[in-house]
């Protein structure tokens, strides 16, 4: 339809969400010349929908590599914010004062000092400080928690950003940086064509790159296959209530409760497999807001100013898969569940992979080979 | 307070003409029903504070207004409960209500729901709008109905639609002063609005409407063709700087300026529960999808009155008893036929009170600038973002309401979009040149009324809700 | 600026504002017994700090919201004055505990 369309690109990325703008930002910011085809206003997408943190504790059970990724983006990600807001001038609030999750028996407080103890058992795993904290010293940093409050795990590390800004930073920067953003772009094909890619909109549009990175969230799991990868991905639904602006009380992500930098508290989280619906149940709110309130019971009075529902890209064992493909080399695919902690590694360390044709081996932890492994019946 | 019934045949929500007539239909005739209403007493807009005004002179409110007690009496006669300050903040796809009052959140169930929402003042977005002392004339209509409150020392209307001119009159005869009336109806409207003229002629409304104009002209200095307006005050609105057409900018002073273009359906509730909705080009404003009977795209969801697309206050409470008859006959009370035979009478009256109303449409349609505010003016009134962060977002490549929301809050706040959702259609369909049905509305979600957390912590759960939460 | 009908009926009700006597007219909203004693600002907003006054008193604006008996953000247009009341005008962003 536009002519910009018919410009050839070094890469195309299929998904404008917190991942694919992240890459693509971070190919501009090698030198790349980069397409991204997105859906337009209406479009399920969890990078409008979720909870901020920029969290580190608790991840990685299960495939180290995860946990030292994870650290690796929390580090970085100061460095990343201050560079979107030289580049925009949008701060996009990332604070690191560290994050509580609260815990509200002593079942649960063993539950979880077990699941860090074995995440930080494994073998070749990054070390880095946390803590079980008892409600005493929970309380010495938060006074007003409430009495089902037993204590808390902590990590220095957590924090919490504005991913709203960091979304608007991301393609303010992708605009600066000479990314064409071409939204009611859906891809509905890819082929290969002449050593490069050949994508066809959902309106006939065509868009020729030399590599594509699938960055499609949920639709990632339709797009891989026709490049030879695999993205076996679902939706989660996930709640989340928002309050009405309020002077800042809580200086730290406490798990599903944290105050913006605007001033609202958003409160969080559910997980339901429901497909592709975004509906809002209030008894799952209720639910949520029960939860709360035992932790923080001086929330009672705030009024709810918006509640919705998003949908996580789930991975079956809840990993990112990061992969090239062997049978169409140029072709990528990247998904996560946690687009909002990894943003830094995707804009400053996947891109700059991507944009030098390879990933190296530390990613073949990421790969999906993992789910081929023949089911032992 | 009435004893509420654990679940209800129809729950009616909005206590204006058309709530009030579907409610009083449907009980007279068998339905178990209720009538849930935020406000204290019944009403609604135009008959706001009927049962109770302190404004003891029948002449300031006139003869349309009073009309409403015809409608409340048999009401109460009916037999439906009624429940005033309940604020319904979700109406869920299986029916269930969620209603908040003196600060108690529950949930009630129903067979059948009538939305009768009724309808908010058109946003009018110029620069200064947001300074204390500039208000609705709806606003000022409300203090006046309900309180015996007039401005007082320099008060300037402006805007146009028949609300304004009404206000005016009821202003005149209550011994207030108005300085100026601003006309903002643009010259060009006349002729899109001239072919439409002669059903105009042939309505009920144009006699009267021609004798309070010609009132209110006589008494009050009326400036027409205002191409430009904007308040400006230090704390507080203090003058109002207009333009006529391409005319130099003239300065009034004001303590009070009155902003009026019409009114538009109240949607949020109707759109958080999933009802499909379309723009309508000819009152320039999203209106829910409904057939002859008020059913929306959601099962046992209808609308009754302005609130399913503006027809004024006797077409509301005509189309009210429409829909209770189609609810009396999907609850299997009638059959088929008798709803059609009992519906005939009222769909000629509704056809008698809809007759002109096209022309009014066209006459009234506020002008381009008006919709599409320039660059400094403030769009999003909690949010505070402006035209122009609006159109810088659309430079991003964003295409409609939702992105902007996420990029610039505007939409967020607690009004949830009701003033600044259609300028931000219109600001991003001007922007990228294609019409707001290309571009969308909001995709808004409950609660539309703000409850508090420990209300909402309270309300029932089911076994699986708590566990989408707590298992995992 | 607004004024009462002269002929304007009710009862009278005493109230408070930032602590100061005040009287409305039974039925009255906050807001509109803010208005009837010339409050015509009646918070600041959390975003700029701009003074906002009551703009549409049917609900949707959000504009009109001050402290009632101690809780902070309530829609005083949508809540009658009644005896003793006290109402107090807000700065910015409403107090957790309040
Ligand atoms: C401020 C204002 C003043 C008006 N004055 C006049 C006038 O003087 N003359 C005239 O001809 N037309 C007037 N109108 C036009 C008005 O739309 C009428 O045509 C008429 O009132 C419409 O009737 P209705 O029954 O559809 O809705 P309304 O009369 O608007 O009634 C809707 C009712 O629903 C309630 N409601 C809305 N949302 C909720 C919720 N979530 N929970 C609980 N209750 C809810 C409202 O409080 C209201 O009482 C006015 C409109 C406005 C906005
Ligand atoms: C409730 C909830 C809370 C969360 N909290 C956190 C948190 O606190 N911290 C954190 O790090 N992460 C969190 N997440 C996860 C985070 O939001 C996601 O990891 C991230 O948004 C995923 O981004 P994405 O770009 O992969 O996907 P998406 O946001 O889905 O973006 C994909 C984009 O691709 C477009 N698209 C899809 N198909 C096509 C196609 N065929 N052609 C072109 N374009 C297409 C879509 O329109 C969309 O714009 C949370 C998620 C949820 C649901
Ligand atoms: S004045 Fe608009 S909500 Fe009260």
């Amino acid at each position: 339809m536009t002519e910009r369309t018919r410009s050839d690109c070094d890469v195309a990325v299929i998904g404008g969400g917190l991942v694919g703008s992240a890459i693509a930002w971070g190919l501009a910011q090698q030198g790349q010349t980069v397409a991204v085809l997105d859906e337009g206003d209406v479009a399920v997408r969890p990078s409008r929908g979720n909870f901020a943190l920029v969290w580190v504790q608790g991840k990685g059970l299960g495939l180290p590599e995860y946990a030292g990724w994870t650290k690796m983006s929390s580090d970085t990600w100061t460095g990343f914010a201050e560079r979107l807001q030289e580049q925009t001038g949008i701060d996009v609030c990332y604070r690191r004062p560290g994050g509580f999750l609260p815990l509200l028996s002593e079942e649960e407080m063993e539950r979880r000092a077990g699941q860090l103890r074995r995440l930080h058992n494994q073998p070749n795993v990054v070390r880095y400080d946390y803590e079980m904290m008892d409600r005493a010293a929970v309380a010495k940093e938060m006074p007003f928690i409430g009495k089902d409050v037993v204590g808390a795990s902590y990590c220095p590390l957590d924090g919490h950003c504005n991913s709203l800004k960091l979304l608007r930073a991301l393609h303010s920067g992708m605009s600066l940086s000479g990314v064409s953003y071409l939204p009611h772009h859906r891809v509905e094909r890819i082929e290969p064509r002449d050593g490069g890619f050949r994508m066809v909109t959902a309106s006939g549009d065509e868009v020729r790159s030399g590599k594509v990175v699938i960055a499609a969230g949920h639709d990632a799991r339709r797009l891989a296959p026709m490049v030879g990868l695999d993205a076996p991905v679902r939706p989660e639904r996930g709640h989340v209530i928002v309050t009405e602006k309020t002077a800042p009380f809580l200086n730290f992500p406490v798990g599903f409760i944290r105050q913006t930098d605007e001033g609202g508290v958003m409160i969080g989280d559910s997980f339901e497999d429901v497909g592709l619906d975004t509906t809002v149940r209030n008894g799952v709110t209720s639910t949520i807001a029960d939860r709360a309130l035992r932790i923080f019971p001086l929330l009672g009075k705030l009024n709810v100013v918006r509640t919705w529902a998003a949908l996580r890209v789930l991975t079956p064992d809840g990993f990112p898969i990061y992969e090239q493909s062997t049978t169409m080399p140029g072709a990528f695919v990247a998904t996560c569940h946690s687009g909002v902690t990894l943003a830094a590694n995707h804009a400053l360390a996947l891109a700059t992979h991507i944009a030098a044709g390879t990933l190296p081996d530390e990613f073949s932890a990421f790969s999906a080979r993992r789910f081929h492994v023949p089911a032992v019946a | 307070m009435t004893d509420l019934k654990p679940r209800y045949d129809l729950a009616v929500i909005g206590a204006g003409p058309a709530g009030l007539a579907a409610a009083t239909l449907a009980a007279t005739r068998g339905l178990s029903t209720v009538l849930l209403d935020e406000q204290a007493a019944p009403g609604g807009q135009i008959y706001r504070a009927i049962t109770r005004s302190p404004v003891r002179n029948p002449n300031v409110l006139g003869t349309d207004y009073w009309h409403g007690a015809d409608l409340v009496g048999p009401f109460r006669d009916s037999g439906a409960d009624y429940l005033p300050g309940a604020a319904v903040w979700s109406v869920s796809r299986t029916l269930d209500i969620g209603l908040s009052r003196d600060g108690a959140a529950r949930i009630l169930p129903a067979r059948h729901v009538i939305l009768a929402t009724g309808a908010l003042e058109r946003p009018f977005p110029v620069p200064g709008w947001t300074l204390p002392g500039v208000m609705g004339a709806g606003a000022a209509q409300i203090l006046l109905k309900t309180s015996g409150l007039v401005a007082s020392g320099n008060v300037v209307m402006a805007g146009s639609g028949p609300l304004l001119w009404l206000l005016a009159w009821q202003y005149l005869r209550a011994g207030a002063r108005i300085d100026a009336i601003l006309d903002t109806t643009p010259r060009e409207n006349w002729r899109q609005a001239m072919p439409l003229l002669p059903a105009f002629a042939r309505s009920g409304y144009v006699g009267k409407g021609l004798k309070l104009l010609l009132e209110v002209r006589r008494k009050v200095k009326v400036i027409g063709n205002v191409s430009a307006l904007r308040a400006e005050g230090d704390g507080r609105v203090q003058s109002v700087v207009y333009r006529q057409g391409n005319g130099a900018e003239q300065r009034l002073p004001a303590d009070t300026l009155l902003l009026h273009h019409g009114v538009i359906p109240n949607i949020n509730l109707a759109n958080a529960t999933g009802c499909a909705q379309s723009w309508d080009e000819a009152q320039r404003c999203w209106v829910p999808d409904v057939d002859g009977w008020g059913a929306t795209s959601v099962e046992g969801v209808a609308i009754a009155g302005d609130g399913a697309g503006i027809g004024g206050a006797l077409a509301a409470e005509h189309r009210g008893r429409l829909t209770a008859l189609d609810a009396l006959h999907r609850l299997g009370a009638i059959d088929r036929a008798t709803r059609d035979r009992d519906a005939a009478p009222h769909r000629e009256a509704l056809d008698r009170a809809l007759r002109g109303r096209d022309f009014l449409d066209a006459l009234y349609r506020p002008g381009k600038d008006f919709r599409v505010p320039a660059d400094d003016t403030i769009v999003c009134r909690c949010e505070e973002v402006t035209a122009g962060q609006v159109r810088d977002a659309v430079k991003l490549g964003v295409s409609g309401p939702n992105q902007t929301k996420s990029f610039l809050r505007c939409g967020m706040g607690p009004c949830q979009g009701r003033l600044c959702g259609p300028t931000v259609v219109e600001v991003i369909a001007d922007a990228r040149g294609v019409s707001p049905a290309e571009v969308g509305y909001y995709r808004l979600r409950p609660p539309v009324k703000p409850i508090t957390l420990a209300e909402l912590a309270s309300l029932p759960k089911a076994e699986d809700e708590v566990a989408a939460v707590m298992h995992h | 600026m607004f004024q009462r009908l002269p002929d304007a009926g009710g009862e009278r009700v005493s109230f408070t504002i930032d602590g100061q006597p005040a009287e409305a007219l039974s039925g009255d909203s906050v807001a509109a017994a803010l208005i009837a004693n010339g409050v015509g600002a009646c918070r600041t907003t959390p975003v700029s700090g701009a003074p906002r006054g009551p703009y549409c008193m049917m609900g949707v604006c959000f504009d009109c919201l001050v402290t009632i008996d101690g809780t902070g953000n309530q829609q005083g247009c949508q809540i009658r004055v009644h005896p003793g009341m006290r109402v107090e005008t807000q700065n910015g962003k409403r107090e957790i505990e309040r």
